[in-house]
């Protein structure tokens, strides 16, 4: 079998060297493979690997590239700004970290709804689930390792303008003692968001083979969520209900991660009135974690009924 | 012995897709013929380990289906039916992607996809995005996927569907090949039966989910007694020549049908074309064709013989 593929890989590794009339002295035939074989969980890591480069447009085209580091640079540009403020004005303006993931969660839940679908709709709707799971990666394996990528996409997105609030607070000189605690609280509650964020965008993806309705529905259902909240928070408000003001959070992700600091992690979130109450914070973290178990196992649900043909 | 199933049974609701399949099947090539519906590709994904039997039992390479699914899938390699290619990705990045996820280290994969990729006639479009390959093309990508981690065992599902006739054979040749050059061996699926004693040693054709025949291809399409002979003349001379001299000739059109006994006959047959100054274009033994065999018996098979 000569090819023009031989030849040049030929030409290649020939280095000029004499070949005869052919030239395609590098047509070894088949190979056989017994080297090492990476077992399911290094399987799984390697998809992991995948979708977290992936929600960042890495190893994709060029235009998978494009809205993830432009809210990553619309993320960051405020605290850019704010550091210059406070080095320039020696103003030192009240932002905290747990509230500046707040203010900007619609640019949060815009990478969350762009990249979910990526990740999961994808493959369901060109069928390459049936590829996956012909191989040796369990359905609940494949669930794990896109959970996980979601979830540290997602997170590393929100620890940059955190990282950068927190560099530009120890250039202007900020107190470090008062200020890295206050970091360290923000980053969890990155964690926290990011948590609910992938459990959340990934089960509304993984009903739809359509990217367009996968984003459209994510976005939908966070920008809803969040009104909803404000909604019931004002009624709250207005009647005097002090525990439909006070639980009002529990409906929007944001706000129930920043009641979780608020109350568990006694951050200063620079809005929530009331006095940390633990009892509270538990209750937010019962939850929290109850919407996780109901959009994962829902998810490990999903995948148990995809058809491999 | 790759594949041996007993008494295999899948019921879904009222249907039964298969019927208490017993089956063993030895190294090498075997095709699985049979109507669509007839439950091949529920077979497939009960050896895949994908889908439980409602009862019996079946094994691949040594491994119970239902104990055992990872270690089958981690030696076998698949190739569905239908359409699995993502289209925003080369065929490089996609085969590498894939024979990672059969445990390959990265740098395996990348050296081991760019040879599946030659093996199977994929050269300069591996580096284009997938979605602008014609169907040949994306069958070929399919077929490397379920290569590239050197299985001992493929199962490919109807690969020729939906190739032109030249594709066709090209896939057909292809298929040989695995299991003759890459010593993997094969269950290859069809709807079609005639194609698929071209490459396989061994034919199974199922209906309803229940075996009808499980036939050595050789014994099947074996030498036969009839010689085709074709001359570039008037051939009902020849017959009646033959005849005369005691060997049977029956003309079908332009061919006269020999029936050849001994070797010395073959003689007979030269002297009489020299005698009558004809010459001779075609001496041809006749094999027997799978569909010869199958159509008559399994007249309610619903399987297309081509």
């Amino acid at each position: 079998m000569s090819t023009p593929a031989d030849h040049r890989e030929g030409a290649h590794h020939g280095g000029g060297a004499v070949v005869g009339d052919g030239g395609a002295i590098h047509d070894i035939g088949y190979r056989r493979y017994d080297g090492e074989r990476l077992g399911p969980l290094s399987i799984e890591r390697a998809l992991f690997v995948e979708g977290l480069r992936g929600a960042f447009g890495l190893g994709r085209t060029t235009k998978a590239k494009i809205v993830p580091f432009l809210l990553l640079a619309a993320l960051l540009l405020p605290t850019v700004i704010i550091t210059l403020v406070r080095v320039l004005t020696g103003d030192l303006l009240p932002v905290t970290y747990a509230a500046y993931l707040h203010s900007t969660q619609v640019l949060i839940a815009i990478f969350v709804a762009s990249q979910a679908p990526a990740l999961v709709s994808r493959d369901l709707r060109h069928r390459v689930v049936s590829l996956y799971f012909s191989r040796p990666i369990t359905r609940t394996g494949y669930v794990r390792a896109k959970f996980a990528a979601m979830a540290s996409a997602t997170f590393l997105l929100m620890c940059a303008p955190l990282v950068s609030l927190f560099a530009g607070a120890l250039i202007a000189e900020l107190s470090f003692r008062e200020e890295f605690p206050e970091f360290l609280i923000g980053i969890a509650a990155a964690a926290l968001i990011a948590l609910l964020l992938a459990g959340i965008s990934l089960a509304i993806a993984s009903c739809t083979p359509r990217r367009g309705i996968g984003v459209a529905a994510i976005i939908a259902v966070l920008l809803v969520l969040a009104v909803v909240e404000q909604f019931v928070d004002a009624i709250g408000n207005e009647t005097g209900h002090d525990a439909l003001e006070e639980w009002s959070s529990v409906l929007s992700p944001f706000s129930l991660v920043r009641s979780i600091a608020h109350h568990l992690l006694r951050g200063d979130t620079l809005s929530i009135a009331a006095a940390p109450s633990t009892a509270t914070g538990l209750g937010y973290l019962a939850a929290w974690a109850g919407f996780i178990a109901l959009t994962v196992g829902f998810l490990v649900l999903r995948y148990r009924k995809v058809s491999v043909s | 012995m790759i594949i041996s199933t007993s008494g295999l049974t899948r019921r879904f609701g009222s249907i039964t897709a298969i019927d208490g399949l017993t089956l063993k099947v030895e190294a090498g090539t075997v095709g699985l013929v049979g109507a669509n519906g007839a439950g091949k590709s529920t077979l497939i994904k009960i050896l895949l380990g994908l889908l439980p039997a409602s009862s019996g039992a079946a094994s691949v390479l040594g491994h119970d289906v239902k104990a055992d699914g990872i270690a089958i899938r981690r030696r076998v390699g698949y190739m569905p039916e239908h359409d699995c290619l993502p289209p925003d990705v080369t065929a490089t990045e996609f085969v590498v992607h894939m024979a990672r996820m059969s445990g390959l280290p990265f740098s395996v994969a990348r050296e081991r996809t760019a040879d599946t990729l030659r093996h199977v006639g994929l050269y300069e479009e591996r580096y284009r995005a997938m979605g602008g390959y014609s169907t040949g093309m994306k069958q070929r990508v399919k077929l490397a996927q379920a290569l590239v981690h050197d299985p001992e065992l493929v199962l490919l599902d109807e690969p020729t569907n939906g190739l032109d006739p030249a594709g066709r054979d090209e896939m057909l040749e292809l298929i040989a090949r695995i299991d003759s050059e890459f010593g993997i061996s094969v269950l290859v699926t069809s709807h079609l039966l005639g194609e698929l004693e071209r490459v396989c040693d061994s034919v199974v054709l199922i209906d309803g989910g229940k075996l009808m025949r499980h036939t050595m291809t050789a014994d099947v399409t074996g030498a036969t007694g009839i010689v085709a002979l074709e001359v570039d003349g008037d051939n009902a001379p020849l017959a009646a020549l033959l005849t005369s001299r005691g060997v049977a000739a029956v003309a079908v059109g332009r061919t006269l049908e020999v029936q050849v006994a001994e070797e010395q006959q073959f003689d007979i047959v030269r002297d009489a074309v020299v005698e009558l100054s004809l010459g001779l274009v075609r001496l041809e033994r006749r094999r027997h064709h799978m569909t010869e065999l199958f159509v008559p018996t399994e007249g309610d098979a619903h399987v297309d013989a081509s």
